[in-house]
């Protein structure tokens, strides 16, 4: 064998292990009902969940407990996913600006008991990027 | 109303379009079955004629889309979407190009550039190349073409006008010559003078990429295989210079103006730019070994297209939507994906199937390369390089994997790591340790020719020092209390050592007199990277603990994250080795110099002026008078945290900025940094009260006054001295006949006094009053009444909640290594190009080698393999 073979070889191996890393690490969007699953298997990797917050009949979220005064690192609210199914969810930060606008939100995390302790929000906002709005012409585009 | 500029910017579009077509099949024609050197001359006039008419035209679309945006002409779509009155000149530039448009424009332009030097100086390789360099051309000016054809859009306009992108709008019914007053804005973001030149940096170096892929597919089709190396070799270089560049400057940029903590977030579109530099300086090792070793010529040919290849997937990824949830900070999807697609798998496809056709035809050495060549070293660092590449690009792709299996109907819920940075840096630090390894032995062996004896005795010291120097920063960092993992300790080694060794390079080939080598200098700049970053990032330190002695009872006690602290106003609180006092929001006054209180200031109705309260003045010199009308920036609000080591006593401001960004989704923080020799102390806002709402003001308590009479406000008290005409301050707009008398009262706060003009105006009978508020204190007096026959005053006073804000502040330790480091690889670089531009020739190069160069280089005269 020659040397340009081992090397060769050895790049493959290095590559692999890339790939098996990357799965490895690779998270996943669930609902809360798996996420809730997988905790009471003893699963704590993180996953990603997609949902809406709680709104009522005004549209203003409900359930959101942030307190800065008491502790400015506890932000406290309640997430549903696309199947309906309501989750309490932690997050050990302070609440994120425009929280409530936000049409979506991400987060990732798992459940520690009843709650899911996140520790990353992402928050998708309505027109975030293309400019629908025109102010002085009366309405606005949808 | 305007038609003209944009029907002359969107013919010109067209115009580009069509002579880039032209240039593209005539340099195509003229080099078509004739050998290098020897075009058909006809053809070649035609395709020259055509790519200036091109060049021309493409100056014109700029000229046109700067005058849209420079004239405020908000007919158009771009101007009215990416600029606004307010915008300063210089952050016009910015705008144009904010959009997808304008950033294509930019990079087209610079391949226009680009093209006419190869015009110049590379007269031999013009038609072939400039053949490559006109398809390219033809494709990006399509995505900017904006035509139907067949009912299918081709590019997207930046000439677009208004009504017909919001075609939906009930105004264009009544008025279809509507024009909107002013823009909507460049993203407040942007309006940062690294925004003004980090775009362009990393457009040229995407355009330099564009040359050495031009040479290598030339030389493949024209059968040249090996004499193409030497006029790519430079571009190259400055590719990688520019590029690398670029690169930094956009994680400077982030480190300023974002708050994720640091300067590198793994973001897809901060990695769609660092993939293919890895690949690129790759490349780049290639094209060196080649020039200079007649060896790893396959390895420059692939790593060269993949290069280019890896550009276009980058701007496929960053531009088509397909990141989706993935990165905050993608462009608009403009529906140009397949587009995008087409362009990416033209390219790719063509490319690698002539490479495959040619493969067998690039010569390669014969010799077997042993542990005592460099070349092997210099080898295995590139392949370092790629395998780091790939591991990021693998990674990235993930909602492209999602995405493409959506498409053949299978639903995949794939995400990208939970933990990206640790994901990233446990095996990018791997990478860090080799390519800082191997660039020290590399560079000491280049130079020298290498028998057991010679490598013992240059990489004694080296190793020697290297190994102390660890033990040093290993008891240091175990001594300030922290841990170091081995990783860690490995890194440190790799680096030290990759900085000694190659400064022991410099160092001695200047010590022989020969010259300063670009090549160390960049590898030195590269292993003090990798240094800064190990301190500034793996000991990156929050200090903003809270160390008030306070538990918060909550769920997780364990793992409570406390990094965030809540500071009153004009309070102090301890954080770690600082004393904290928060003490009011500024603004930005263009023309003062640093921040002017709020308090000094009346809002007007002008979002964008106020009056001043009192004189302000910067170190004695009067900029403004009380009553002047002066501009503000009024989407940007400043905390002023005031800092005082507890140790030294020294104190230092910082002003944290919390900015209104309807676009990004509404508040902004970003922070503020002051910057010691050793490390940064960085802090930004987490929370403040929104300054876009209203106070919720509590229900006004009056009492009755008079002159003299001492009144007390929550926690503070206040005396009523007198009772005065209102001056013409507060924007009132006295008329004759009005009647205004303004109490003058003296608010005693925790540190200062406060005088407090609440005013009380009669205007043909109405009663109007214009309170007037302590900030600091969260109090408002209204002058609510006058009864005339008792001398008696009537006075609202309201409270609000205090304000406060909420921060987070770290430690940086070491990170000007890693803006130190990039600038003297930046240096290496421009060195290099000095050195190698346009020569080339061994001889000239390293004379002290010259004996074993060509030795090895007729044992390695290139011979094709059939």
């Amino acid at each position: 064998m020659k040397k340009s073979h081992l090397f060769i070889l050895a790049i493959i191996a290095v590559a692999s292990a890339i790939i098996l890393s990357t799965t490895a690490d690779a998270s996943v969007y669930v609902g809360f009902s798996e996420a809730r699953q997988r905790a009471a298997e003893g699963n704590n990797t993180k996953v990603h969940v997609v949902g809406k917050l709680l709104r009522d009949s005004q549209k203003r979220p409900i359930d959101l407990q942030y307190d800065p005064m008491t502790d400015p690192n506890y932000f406290a609210f309640t997430l549903v996913d696309s199947t309906h199914v309501a989750q309490r969810v932690v997050y050990n930060q302070p609440q994120p600006q425009d929280f409530e606008t936000s049409e979506q939100v991400v987060i990732t995390g798992c459940m520690k008991g009843n709650v899911f302790m996140a520790d990353n929000i992402l928050l998708k906002c309505p027109s975030k990027y293309v400019k629908k709005d025109l102010k002085g012409a009366t309405a606005s585009v949808k | 109303m305007n038609l003209f500029i944009g029907q002359l910017g969107h013919l010109s579009v067209i115009v580009a379009f069509a002579a880039a077509l032209v240039a593209a099949y005539s340099y195509f024609q003229s080099s078509r079955g004739r050998a290098l050197g020897e075009e058909d001359p006809s053809w070649l006039r035609l395709a020259r004629g055509a790519f200036f008419v091109h060049g021309v035209a493409i100056f014109s679309v700029i000229g046109c889309l700067f005058n849209i945006i420079y004239a405020h002409r908000y007919e158009y779509y771009y101007a009215w979407s990416h600029s606004s009155n307010h915008l300063p000149v210089q952050y016009m530039i910015s705008c144009f190009w904010e959009g997808q448009e304008g950033s294509f424009l930019l990079w087209i332009f610079w391949q226009v550039l680009l093209g006419f030097c190869i015009m110049r100086f590379n007269r031999k390789w013009e038609a072939p190349v400039m053949a490559v360099f006109s398809g390219v051309q033809l494709f990006l000016v399509s995505m900017i073409l904006g035509v139907v054809l067949g009912g299918v859009k081709v590019g997207s306009s930046p000439f677009i006008l208004l009504r017909e992108f919001l075609t939906d709008l009930p105004v264009w019914k009544m008025n279809p010559d509507f024009v909107p007053k002013d823009g909507t804005g460049l993203n407040a973001l942007l309006q940062n003078y690294w925004m003004v030149i980090h775009p362009p940096t990393l457009f040229l170096g995407f355009a330099l990429t564009l040359v050495p892929f031009a040479f290598a597919i030339a030389a493949l089709w024209k059968r040249e295989l090996t004499a193409w190396v030497k006029p790519a070799l430079p571009w190259t270089l400055i590719g990688g210079g520019v590029l690398g560049v670029g690169v930094v400057m956009g994680a400077y940029w982030a480190y300023e103006t974002l708050n994720f903590g640091g300067y590198w977030n793994w973001d897809p579109v901060e990695n769609a730019v660092y993939i293919p530099w890895l690949v690129l300086v790759a490349s780049l090792h290639g094209l060196v070994l080649w020039q200079k070793r007649r060896t790893g010529l396959r390895t420059a040919f692939a790593l060269v297209v993949a290069t280019f290849v890896l550009i276009l997937y980058a701007t496929f990824l960053t531009r088509s939507g397909v990141l989706g949830n993935a990165s905050v900070h993608s462009f608009t999807d403009l529906g140009l994906s397949g587009q995008l697609f087409i362009y990416l798998a033209a390219f790719a496809v063509l490319a690698v199937a002539l490479l495959i056709s040619r493969w067998k035809e690039i010569p390669v050495s014969a010799k077997e390369l042993n542990a005592y060549n460099p070349e092997l070293w210099v080898f295995v660092g590139a392949t370092v390089l790629c395998l780091g590449a790939f591991q990021v690009l693998f990674t990235t792709s993930i909602p492209v994997y999602n995405s493409f299996m959506g498409l053949i109907g299978i639903k995949t819920n794939v995400a990208l790591p939970a933990d990206q940075i640790a994901h990233y840096s446990k095996l990018q630090l791997w990478m860090g340790v080799f390519v800082a390894l191997l660039s020290g032995i590399a560079q000491i062996m280049w130079w020298q020719r290498n028998n057991a004896e010679t490598l013992i005795n240059s990489l004694t010291a080296p190793t020697l020092l290297t190994l102390l120097g660890t033990a040093l920063v290993v008891l240091l960092v175990r001594y300030n209390g922290l841990t170091i993992t081995a990783p860690y300790i490995v890194l440190t080694l790799a680096g030290l050592f990759g900085v000694l060794a190659n400064f022991s390079t410099i160092f001695n080939l200047l010590r022989r007199g020969i010259r300063l080598s670009g090549g160390a200098v960049a590898h030195l700049g590269i292993a003090l990277m990798l240094l800064g970053i190990l301190a500034s990032a793996g000991y990156s330190n929050v200090i903003s603990r809270n160390v008030s002695g306070l538990m918060y009872s909550r769920e997780f006690t364990d793992e409570l994250n406390n990094d965030n602290v809540l500071l009153w106003r004009n309070e102090s609180a301890p954080m770690r080795g600082y004393k904290l006092t928060y003490t009011g929001q500024y603004f930005e006054v263009p023309g003062v110099p640093g921040y002017v209180d709020k308090q000094f200031l009346y809002r007007t109705d002008d979002d964008y002026k106020a009056v001043a309260r009192a004189p302000i003045a910067v170190d004695g010199k009067t900029y403004y008078k009380t009553g002047d009308t002066l501009e503000i920036l009024p989407e940007n609000t400043y905390y002023r945290i005031n800092y005082k080591d507890q140790k030294s006593g020294e104190q230092f401001t910082l002003y944290p900025r919390a900015q209104v960004n309807e676009e990004m989704g509404g508040l902004l923080a970003s922070p503020a940094i002051k910057k010691f020799w050793g490390h940064d102390i960085y802090t930004h806002i987490s929370s403040v009260l929104d300054p876009r709402k209203e106070k919720p003001w509590s229900e006004a308590k009056e009492s009755v006054l008079s002159v003299g009479d001492t009144i007390f406000l929550n926690d503070y008290f206040a005396v009523f001295r007198a009772v005065e005409a209102a001056h013409e301050t507060a924007g009132l707009n006295l008329q004759k006949g009005d009647l205004a008398l303004q109490a003058d009262m003296i608010v005693y706060g925790e540190k200062r006094q406060y005088h407090v003009h609440p005013v009380f105006v009669v205007r043909n009978r109405m009663v109007g009053r214009v309170p007037d508020e302590v900030e600091d204190l969260g109090v408002r007096i209204t002058f609510n009444a006058v009864d005339p026959a008792t001398g008696k005053f009537t006075f609202g006073v309201s409270t609000t909640q205090k304000d406060y804000v909420i921060l987070k502040a770290m430690e940086k330790p070491f990170i000007n290594l890693l803006w130190s480091g990039t600038l003297l690889m930046a240096l290496g670089f421009g060195l290099s190009v000095r050195q190698r531009g346009g020569k080339g020739v061994i001889a000239e190069e390293a004379p002290e080698t010259e004996a074993t160069e060509e030795a090895s280089s007729r044992a390695a005269r290139p011979q094709p393999v059939s």
